[in-house]
């Protein structure tokens, strides 16, 4: 059989992105990453490496993280997917973002929504983490410029604020 | 250059059943999709010629954790975050618990699975030493049945194994045999998490009277399958620990392994480590430690 002669229809997938249900035409081997940003216009999403090694692509699926890069858009039919757009509350910045904001933990930016949300699954997971709890929730997450300390503060001062509030 | 998805077909039927019958209709021209944490490297690399998918992600029938009195069966699709959160598994199976906190970040823990790792074949496969060491066995399914075969015979060379194109993965089961051994397990890479092993030590092992009564000895990334080391294992058999006994299991290491040089390590490299991992495996059990 020659591989070349296959030739893939587009399917109907439907997501629930950050609490609202949209629905795309796409090829079922599309990666979730790609349909998030140029079927969606969600541009918050960041590829990086593109084989899951860096986690800027990082979303919720279900409640879980996940490289979006690595998901075929078919097995996240009827999924629950938050990214980087669903974290604040309109105006009001998700602790995290505002504890990122004010640590220092953002420079170029290319880590940032992978970062924040692999914080926002490892707090939903553990709300008060040891920093070894931090680093290995963080682990698949990599930043170039930060040297990641105040990505750590970041996340122990959310924590924190969680508390408080 | 980056795959083209309209090249490329995916179907997803949802039960087992399905994906069996469907992998003998057209065997070897059907490839099964689990996580997708090496297949989707590949792909989006452009290094997968196209061709048709099915996915098996998420299928209840593979995400089943079963303990009997006897065994630990443990369903191929579950994912490592499954599998290092398992009460009896971290309890009784602490290598392969381990084996899977250490493969990959976060996110890839929450896809990828015991059962595409082991079909996936790789020599640096994480939680494959542990499988060797607790000798686990696997049963395979196709429309023709199921079979059990010992995981030691499954990889018969690199990226090679005895699954036949219309078969799948079911379940890998362990043996709840291993509750007094010490055990010890190692990884080397160039950073803790998310990276590939340079080498991977499991070991077990059980003293009486000061002399070794039983050890058992699997490493990855020394040869082109993850490798159970018999003929080092046979040196310390009934011997006790002390610097000759390291002495020759080295030598008898540096015949048994075939590590290659790569852009991860070098063959000095790994041979040199991997007999210092034993080194150390070997003076706390002498010890009587367990390590963390």
């Amino acid at each position: 059989m020659n591989f070349r002669s296959i030739v893939s229809v587009k399917q109907t997938i439907s997501l629930t992105v950050n609490g609202v249900t949209r629905t795309v035409l796409a090829y079922p081997m599309a990666r979730l990453l790609d349909v998030l940003r140029e079927e969606l216009g969600l541009t918050g999403t960041k590829e990086g490496c593109g084989e899951g090694e860096c986690g800027s692509c990082s979303v919720l699926m279900n409640d879980l993280l996940v490289n979006s890069c690595l998901i075929p858009v078919l097995q996240a039919n009827k999924a629950s997917i938050i990214t980087i757009e669903g974290i604040a509350n309109d105006e009001r910045l998700h602790p995290l973002q505002q504890a990122f904001q004010e640590c220092g933990a953002t420079q170029c930016g290319i880590c940032t929504p992978g970062m924040v949300l692999a914080a926002l699954h490892l707090l939903n997971k553990i709300p008060h983490p040891t920093l070894e709890e931090t680093r290995e929730g963080l682990s698949g997450n990599l930043c170039r410029c930060t040297g990641y300390s105040q990505i750590f503060e970041a996340v122990a001062k959310a924590a924190q604020k969680e508390t408080a509030e | 250059m980056r795959a083209n998805p309209a090249e490329y077909e995916l179907i997803a039927p949802g039960t087992l059943r399905e994906v069996v019958t469907l992998l003998s209709k057209e065997a070897g021209r059907c490839l099964p999709i689990a996580g997708g944490t090496d297949l989707m490297v590949l792909y989006a690399a452009g290094k997968l010629a196209p061709r048709k998918f099915v996915s098996i992600f998420g299928l209840p029938e593979l995400q089943r954790i079963e303990v009997t009195s006897s065994e630990i069966w443990i369903g191929a699709g579950c994912t490592y975050s499954n599998i290092r959160r398992h009460k009896v598994i971290s309890d009784e199976l602490p290598l392969l618990a381990r084996s899977a906190a250490w493969t990959g970040g976060i996110a890839n823990q929450n896809r990828g699975t015991l059962g595409g790792n082991i079909a996936n074949a790789s020599p640096a496969g994480d939680s494959l030493p542990a499988l060797l060491a607790y000798e686990a066995d696997l049963i395979l399914l196709s429309v023709r049945g199921e079979r059990r075969i010992p995981y030691r015979n499954f990889h018969t060379g690199y990226k090679k194994s005895l699954l036949a194109p219309d078969e799948l993965i079911r379940a890998i089961c362990i043996r709840r045999d291993f509750k007094n051994y010490f055990t010890y397990a190692r990884k080397v890479g160039a950073r803790n998490a998310q990276a590939i092993s340079k080498i991977f030590l499991a070991a077990l092992g059980r003293l009486s009277d000061r002399k070794i009564i039983d050890v058992r000895l699997a490493a990855g990334s020394v040869a082109p399958v993850p490798l159970r080391l018999t003929r080092t294992e046979n040196v310390l058999k009934d011997q006790s620990v002390d610097n000759s006994l390291i002495d020759l299991c080295r030598s008898s290491l540096a015949e048994e392994i075939h590590p290659i040089d790569d852009i991860r390590s070098t063959t000095n490299y790994r041979t040199v480590v991997l007999g210092n991992l034993i080194a150390e495996f070997l003076m706390k059990l002498a010890g009587e430690r367990n390590p963390s």
